[in-house]
């Protein structure tokens, strides 16, 4: 059977500069995967290179066993064609450390936006879908809102709302709640629960720890461009095998 | 039968009303062609200066700068004089229109980079994301944000071209100043007839101004 996502070798260099050094990674439908580790261990590159918001020079990355992003035409990689990357993007939803609503839409056009112009919806059927979304987040009553009206928590589940009414096979989130005010975190967390319960596959990179725990299948801890461990939250959090992760989860906050 | 009484600065406004209009409406025509042609072009100029492939960016980058650089009544003169001597013989006012026209397009595009240029990476990131291709980020998602930074630069660059247009009095372009010192050299009456030109030229921008304000306020994003 074919992997919702299968990583194989991924490897991203800025310059001379190695951020990932061969990554491999496989999920199925359900799977619900942390990624953590302390910053420039390249979780949030390995997130991007995902939905190609990075390129990357080597390895592939498959969802439902497409190739994202290259191709290999008479043995010579190449990039696909920037038409053919943008709708691969329809197979990923991506929530944002900085929310990056759009501030001249209100929040109910920011999610209806992507329904309108790349899934080529009617009106009124992009609308039904935007609010039953906005309505399960908990903002449906802030829909005619612009971003610089709501508050940070409220902005972040719009934001969700705007990846996930798209439909995609996996969501992708990229430490969403770290720009938010510690008091907000919560409601954008249960969200995510919330998400993962339904059965939605996510990965999700993130420095909340006991949200790491309870949420999740897996956990994958990257370290200096690899992977370093992963396995079931309830043991590698309990028994870390090596040392660089005992070292990590002592100096993270299991708040 | 008496001596004839000077005529009052009323009486020769009468008597010059059809000239003082015919100026004015160069100088609104004048500017306006302007004002459009400039945008347009100014547009052209932006784009190429923001996501032009590196030839293109740099004679946009030439072009901005070498016009920018240069006073508006060197350009005047140039289109008049210059471009005959290449064979191509422009009226006064077609010479003048292209000179001011040119010089909005610098401004214009310089004004849509920096704004194009100033909407962070993220917005762009975000629209990738739910699969927008550049085009349609372009038009929904950078082009709006855009707008509403350009409006208050672009309304100050239109007010620009009107009293530029004055230049095109050296050329022998009949606008509202030639107009005006044609007046005054049959009438002596300097002081109300130049005040007469600024209280049109200062109505000219008042009213751009004010049709400015009106849009950015129609555009501003509450917060």
């Amino acid at each position: 059977m074919t992997k919702l996502l299968e990583i194989r070798g991924l490897c991203k260099r800025y310059g001379a500069t190695e951020v990932l050094k061969g990554v491999d990674c496989d999920m199925d439908k359900g799977d619900v995967v942390c990624v953590i580790g302390s910053s420039g261990s390249g979780k949030t590159t390995m997130l991007r290179c995902i939905n190609m918001l990075e390129d990357f020079q080597d390895g592939t990355i498959r969802i439902d066993g497409k190739e994202i992003g290259y191709e290999a035409a008479g043995g010579v990689r190449r990039r696909k064609r920037e038409r053919e990357i943008a709708r691969q993007r329809m197979l990923t939803g991506m929530v944002f450390q900085q929310f990056n609503l759009f501030p001249h839409m209100t929040a109910l056009d920011n999610v209806t936006l992507g329904l309108i112009k790349v899934k080529k919806m009617p009106r009124d059927e992009a609308l039904a879908i935007a609010e039953r979304w906005l309505e399960r987040v908990g903002v449906l009553e802030r829909k005619g809102h612009y971003p610089g009206q709501l508050s940070g928590g409220q902005q972040q589940r719009v934001a969700i709302a705007r990846a996930i009414a798209m439909n995609p096979r996996l969501m992708l989130f990229d430490e969403v709640t770290s720009a938010l005010d510690p008091e907000l975190v919560n409601e954008v967390l249960q969200v995510i629960k919330d998400l993962a319960s339904d059965g939605m596959t996510m990965l999700i990179v993130t420095h909340e720890m006991r949200f790491a725990y309870e949420v999740s299948t897996r956990v994958i801890f990257m370290n200096q461009g690899r992977i370093g461990e992963e396995g079931d939250p309830r043991e590698m959090f309990v028994t870390p095998r090596t040392e660089r992760l005992a070292e990590f989860l002592k100096s993270s906050t299991f708040a | 039968m008496s001596a004839v009484e000077p005529l009052s600065f009323l009486d020769h406004l009468w008597l010059a009303r059809m000239p003082l209009l015919r100026g004015l409406g160069f100088t609104v025509t004048i500017s306006f062609l302007a004002i459009v042609a400039g945008s347009l072009l100014g547009i052209v100029v932006g784009l190429a200066l923001t996501y032009g492939a590196w030839p293109l960016r740099w004679l946009a980058r030439l072009y901005t700068d070498f016009i920018r650089g240069t006073p508006v009544l060197v350009l005047v003169l140039a289109s008049f004089y210059v471009l005959s001597t290449v064979g191509l013989q422009l009226s006064p006012f077609q010479a003048g229109v292209f000179a001011l026209a040119v010089f909005c397009s610098s401004h214009v595009g310089e004004i849509l980079r920096g704004a194009l240029q100033s909407i962070p990476v993220s917005q762009t990131e975000a629209a990738k994301a739910i699969g927008l291709t550049f085009p349609q980020t372009f038009a929904y998602v950078l082009v709006p944000q855009a707008i509403r930074q350009i409006l208050p630069t672009w309304v100050n660059t239109a007010a620009e071209m009107v009293k530029a247009s004055t230049l095109l009095s050296v050329i022998g372009v009949g606008e509202l100043l030639l107009s005006t010192q044609e007046i005054i050299s049959r009438t002596f009456m300097s002081l109300p007839f130049y005040f007469l030109a600024g209280a049109l030229y200062f109505a000219i921008n008042f009213g751009i101004e004010r049709f400015g304000k009106y849009i950015e306020h129609r555009t501003t994003i509450s917060a």
